[in-house]
């Protein structure tokens, strides 16, 4: 249930956001989630994208220093108090996040959260027991 | 063990006494003799009896590299053609080569100097030298060729290069002292093994003397471990004899200059002060005794120390530290100085990847900063901010422990610093000093 995080070094360059962007749009990646980690010299940009391989090839191809990682995704029904149930059985379990993002799917009704933790397959295991909707690649890729 | 006992342990005061009567005479002779110190000399209204003492050095003008390019190729020849015996050439690739000549005299100064070195490493001739530094105008291959000679031992002219060869002699004849350079040492280990099958230190070798580069204590304790040697430094050069103007003694405490026949002085390379003993800038050096090209305070733009207190050994020859770089690529920074060599090492030792990295020189507000580019390499990027910044923090601290001054390191894309053809542009210097 793990799924490939494209991340891209960054310098805090003025343009280098757009020039990476710029690659992917020319091999016609699509950006399903996107956020960057930035420090006052570098940010770390972090992807899911519908081909996390090709999208590598083609950043390294101009350049680029990327790096995939695997995250999990989650559904979360969009209501009040929804993540912080997650965030209680991770705690529960004494597993540390490292980060998370998330992004509403097209019908609206769900969040996507993109997490990171210091213990994938024992997330994956604690939230697919309490029920949580976890995603495979090929359902994050098509959404 | 000592090759001339009575001159490598002679008394300070006798040494200084033997010292300034050579200069006198040697300053004498180049003014006499060669046009080139006789115009150097009136043009700062000095007379060779002006030296009285070995503190008046101080007012013979420096001798450069430049200057001996200027005269190519015998306008430094004290002699006629016919005193000289023998003629080696610096390669010239940073422009017109440097010529010397010795005369018979000369190579009688290098025989002893040379044997004194190899003495000093316990080389005997029970011992199978093998030199593998170039025979030819370098004048690696002769120099160690003409002390082995006169030391006595079995000596393998095998020249540099044809890696195979030399690993055969060495295994067949049972050579036990290697002369080469540092960085083929390490090739020949390397080649030893992987190419021939033959663990280095199965090899009969039990000193090896080094030199001709800088090299470094990791390098040597690399050598070292691979053939189960004790590796030597030896420095020298063309303009002033070849190898055995110093070499280590067993001490491995840093190299005795041979200051009966070459007097050292360390000088601030920007301002051409003198600095005292213990301080690290340039060496200069005077030949006290050459004949055929006798040089005065030429700047070597070797970057050393001398260093203060006897030497276990026994030797009262004044010992310098290994050389730490060249004065064209010193930067100073805050009064530090410092070489861009030692940042790529601290680099290198963080990473564990041939680095590729910047030095930015700024003086924002009237304070110098230096700003290291470091590219994030494939190796070394996570995804992790905490990760990257602990990379950071990492090389920082590791740069400022090696060079002593604090740095800023910003990680920035690969390929993102200017690659030139040749050799690396390292240093960028906004200060606008120069």
């Amino acid at each position: 249930m793990k799924i490939k995080q494209l991340s891209v070094f960054l310098e805090n360059k003025k343009g280098r956001l757009y020039e990476a962007l710029s690659v992917l749009a020319k091999e016609g990646i699509n950006i399903r989630a996107l956020t960057i980690a930035d420090t006052s010299d570098f940010g770390i940009l972090r992807m899911i994208v519908n081909n996390a391989d090709a999208a590598k090839r083609a950043l390294e191809e101009t350049g680029f220093t990327t790096k995939i990682t695997n995250v999990v995704a989650i559904g979360v029904k969009d209501r009040p108090g929804g993540l912080a149930e997650v965030l209680k059985y991770l705690y529960e379990a004494d597993i540390n996040v490292e980060y998370l993002y998330a992004f509403v799917e097209k019908s609206g009704e769900e969040a996507v959260v993109v997490l990171r933790t210091n213990n994938l397959d024992k997330t994956i295991d604690i939230l697919s027991q309490r029920g949580i909707k976890l995603f495979d690649s090929q359902t994050i890729e098509n959404i | 063990m000592f090759w001339n006992k009575e001159m490598e342990t002679i008394s300070v005061e006798r040494l200084r006494e033997l010292q300034l009567e050579r200069l006198k005479k040697v300053v004498k002779y180049a003014y006499e003799r060669v046009p080139y110190y006789k115009k150097k000399f009136d043009e700062v209204g000095l007379k060779p009896e002006d030296i009285r003492t070995l503190d008046d050095i101080k007012y013979i003008p420096y001798t450069s590299k430049a200057d001996l390019r200027e005269v190519y190729p015998f306008g430094m020849f004290a002699v006629p053609l016919s005193e000289i015996v023998e003629i080696h050439s610096s390669s010239g690739t940073t422009g017109k080569p440097v010529v010397m000549g010795y005369t018979r005299g000369d190579i009688g100064v290098w025989k002893e100097v040379m044997a004194r070195s190899i003495t000093m490493m316990g080389v005997t001739k029970e011992d199978i030298v093998q030199i593998a530094y170039g025979y030819g105008l370098f004048t690696g291959g002769l120099g160690f060729h003409y002390g082995a000679l006169t030391v006595g031992a079995t000596i393998v002219p095998a020249s540099a290069g044809n890696t195979r060869r030399q690993i055969e002699l060495m295994r067949d004849f049972g050579t036990t002292v290697l002369c080469c350079t540092p960085s083929y040492a390490l090739y020949l280990a390397e080649y030893a093994k992987d190419e021939m099958g033959i663990e280095p230190s199965t090899l009969k070798l039990k000193a090896g003397s080094f030199g001709a580069e800088m090299w470094t204590e990791e390098m040597r304790k690399e050598i070292e471990k691979r053939f189960g040697l004790k590796a030597y430094n030896v420095y020298g050069l063309t303009e002033i004899i070849g190898p055995g103007v110093g070499h280590e003694c067993q001490a491995q405490q840093g190299i005795h200059i041979q200051e009966d026949h070459f007097y050292p002085e360390i000088i601030e390379p920007e301002t051409g002060e003198i600095l005292p003993e213990g301080r690290t800038g340039e060496l200069v050096l005077t030949t006290l005794t050459k004949e055929g090209v006798p040089m005065l305070r030429f700047r070597t733009r070797d970057i050393t120390a001398l260093i203060t207190g006897e030497c276990s050994c026994g030797r009262t020859l004044r010992r310098v530290k290994r050389i730490q770089g060249r004065s064209d690529d010193m930067i100073k920074v805050r009064g530090v100085m410092l070489f861009p060599y030692q940042i790529e090492k601290a680099i290198l030792e963080v990473q564990g990847v041939e680095p590729h990295y910047q030095i930015i020189l700024t003086r924002p507000h009237h304070l110098d900063e230096i700003e290291v580019q470091v590219e994030v390499s494939k190796e070394t990027f996570s995804d992790d901010v905490k990760t990257m910044e602990g990379l950071k923090k990492k090389l920082e601290k590791r740069i400022e422990e090696t060079v002593g001054i604090r740095v800023a390191v910003t990680l920035v894309e690969p390929k993102s610093l200017p690659r030139s053809e040749g050799k690396a542009k390292r240093v960028i210097d906004k200060r606008g000093l120069s």
